[in-house]
């Protein structure tokens, strides 16, 4: 027998108990582990961003537009080799819970813009070809069951009235991180009927899409189209398609805010689950430890003792943990695909569910080692269980 | 070493509770030559336990000398104490104190993962202890399957695994019935004839004490 051997018969004494430590530290920890992979989905567009696009938007602020003749002054920019341009369309699909992205985009620049975005050349090209035509992602597609040629009909809430389209395109992600989830209409088809409906809103898009020749000069030219267009019509703020997603990310901050509180109220709760069984073990084991002191055991003995058990239940319970995050996030995933590009537990997640664990069962044994050391041989030896 | 295996000259031993002295043992002076097996009787609060716990070195006097198995215990500190504990002192006490999730053999063993002893070595000296107490056949047994009589044997074999020099015996029969009793005094008895072990027994009955060989009382902290 070693030392272990009664560090592990010790942490199943109490059966039940112990397994309802367990399951409550690994339901915690499954808990964490989704929040944490919840917020790192949020974050997934700003991850997906690519380094050598700029983006130009009003410096006002994002919900006002610039005018569409600055697209002409931007080529002309040094370091800038490509511009697009796009709105936001804000329709609603039957009825708003329904939510998805919709774009107006330049139909010329708007692959050459985002290579991430593959549509089939035949598919495109009808695109380019009808003024009512939309690429929409896989996902989307999935989603609502559409498929190439079905007419959708939105209801404008930026734009009033009704909007009538036909899918034409399909497109998928070049990588797993790649949004398949947006409905990309043209913006000339939005512009023309505009134009017509409210004449005062015509000729403006919602942010510029300019793509650098080299990405390290990013900050560089950023300030340089900002300078060009200080004191005109439309003042211009341009950062990097990363902190353009990033500001749109923080517009929800007080939700991640909140939820990274819980997630660090949810390692509280583990703690005290199972500090509290910790201490009840080492109450009730008093007289024990006296007792293994009186053949001649040693203060770091018990702390071996203490720690060892702690540390088993916290393991096992952060084992049993992410077993039920690598089951219930594909449960996740699927329920929420629409929402998120990618939900899924990364092995960092999961590292870090096992250390939280594991920092978990060293704090818990705290008080129960001090408690324990503190006491005399005499004393406990005098606790009758 | 000298031939007494316990020697106490002038021991004072108190207790403070909030500044307040309570006496328990009042200058007590005692030697035990080796291989004697002595029974200390008293009422209840006499201060036998308090004793006890001084020659086992798990408690420490207010003032005194007190030597045990040759060594002027007062004088070592925490660490030095528990290893002369693990090699000179086998403890047997009223509730035997064995550990619940241990086998009789593990419950024995216990002492032997101080020492350096090779796992099969250990194994020979727990199957050596358990044969004396008569338990060889329950070694797989754990306390809760084993009677009072032989948990306390059990506890027995665990004060002897590692041939202490001196057995101290808390009130042993005390949880026990009549027959019970009997058996363990028998043990007892035999490791002070056969195997030479120095015994000081605690207890409140006098047939065990009259299996001893020399009697003492305690009364009201005085050894008479
Ligand atoms: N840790 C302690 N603190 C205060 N008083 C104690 C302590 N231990 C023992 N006593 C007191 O010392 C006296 C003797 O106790 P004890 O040695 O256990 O007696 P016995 O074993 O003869 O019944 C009792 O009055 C008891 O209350
Ligand atoms: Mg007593």
């Amino acid at each position: 027998m070693k030392v272990f051997k009664l560090i592990f018969k010790n942490s199943v004494r109490h059966r039940l108990r112990t397994i309802l430590t367990i399951l409550g530290l690994a339901l915690a920890v499954m808990a964490f582990g989704l929040i944490r992979t919840f917020i790192k989905a949020w974050y997934a567009g700003a991850d997906a961003a690519s380094p050598d696009r700029l983006i130009t938007r009003s410096s006002v602020s994002i919900v006002f537009t610039l005018p569409i003749s600055y697209k002409e002054q931007l080529m002309k920019m040094d370091g800038i080799s490509d511009v697009s341009y796009a709105n936001w369309f804000g329709g609603i699909y039957i009825d708003p819970k329904n939510f998805f992205a919709q774009f107006a985009v330049e139909p010329e620049t708007f692959l050459k813009m985002y290579p991430e975005y593959i549509v089939p050349a035949d598919q495109y090209q009808a695109f380019l070809q009808e003024r009512k035509a939309v690429i929409i992602g896989r996902r989307l597609a999935d989603r609502f069951g559409w498929k190439i040629g079905d007419p959708v009909s939105l209801t404008g809430t930026i734009y009033p009235g009704n909007w009538d389209f036909v899918i034409r395109g399909i497109y998928t992600g070049k990588e797993d991180i790649t949004d398949e989830t947006i409905f990309v209409m043209r913006f000339d088809y939005l512009d023309e009927v505009i134009r017509r409906d409210m004449p005062g809103r015509a000729g403006q898009i919602g942010w510029y899409v300019l793509k650098m020749d080299n990405p390290a000069r990013a900050a560089e030219i950023s300030k340089a189209v900002d300078a060009h267009f200080k004191n005109s019509l439309a003042e211009t703020l341009t950062e990097t398609e990363k902190e353009f997603q990033m500001s749109f990310i923080q517009m929800a901050g007080a939700i991640i805010i909140g939820l990274r509180v819980i997630s660090y109220l949810i390692i509280g709760v583990i703690l005290l689950v199972l500090a509290n069984t910790m201490a009840m073990t080492a109450r009730e084991r008093v007289s024990e430890h006296a007792f293994l002191r009186t053949l001649g055991f040693r203060k770091y003995h018990l702390f071996g003792l203490i720690l060892g058990e702690s540390l088993i239940i916290a393991f096992i319970g952060g084992l049993i943990g992410i077993l039920l995050l690598s089951i219930v996030e594909n449960v996740v995933a699927v329920a929420i695909k629409q929402f998120f590009p990618s939900f899924s537990a990364d092995l960092i997640t999961y590292f870090t569910c096992m250390a939280t664990a594991f920092i978990v069962g060293i704090g818990a044994s705290i008080f129960p080692i001090q408690r324990a050391m503190r006491i005399k041989i005499v004393d406990g030896l005098r606790v009758v269980d | 070493m000298s031939d007494s295996m316990v020697n106490i000259f002038g021991l004072y031993k108190s207790y403070y509770r909030d500044s307040l002295e309570i006496p328990v043992l009042r200058n007590i002076s005692l030697k035990i030559p080796e291989g004697e097996f002595l029974a200390l009787m008293g009422p209840s609060g006499s201060g036998k336990t308090t004793l006890l716990n001084l020659l086992a070195g798990i408690d420490q006097p207010t003032s005194g000398t007190l030597s045990v198995a040759g060594e002027e215990i007062s004088q070592l500190n925490e660490n030095e104490l528990a290893k002369w504990r693990s090699r000179h002192i086998g403890f047997i006490f009223q509730f035997y104190n064995l550990m619940p999730v241990l086998t009789a053999f593990e419950n024995v063993e216990l002492p032997l993962l101080l020492t350096k002893l090779t796992k099969k070595e250990r194994k020979e000296h727990v199957e050596t202890a358990l044969s004396i107490v008569g338990l060889a056949e329950r070694m797989k047994h754990y306390p809760r399957q084993l009677s009072g009589g032989q948990e306390q044997r059990v506890a027995i074999a665990r004060a002897i695994v590692t041939d202490p020099s001196l057995i101290l015996a808390d009130e042993p029969t005390g949880d026990l019935d009549k027959h019970s009793a009997e058996e363990i005094m028998i043990l007892l008895t035999r490791l002070n004839q056969e195997f030479k072990k120095t015994i000081v027994m605690v207890t409140h009955d006098p047939r065990a004490a009259e299996k001893a060989k020399i009697v003492r009382h305690l009364d009201k902290g005085e050894l008479d």
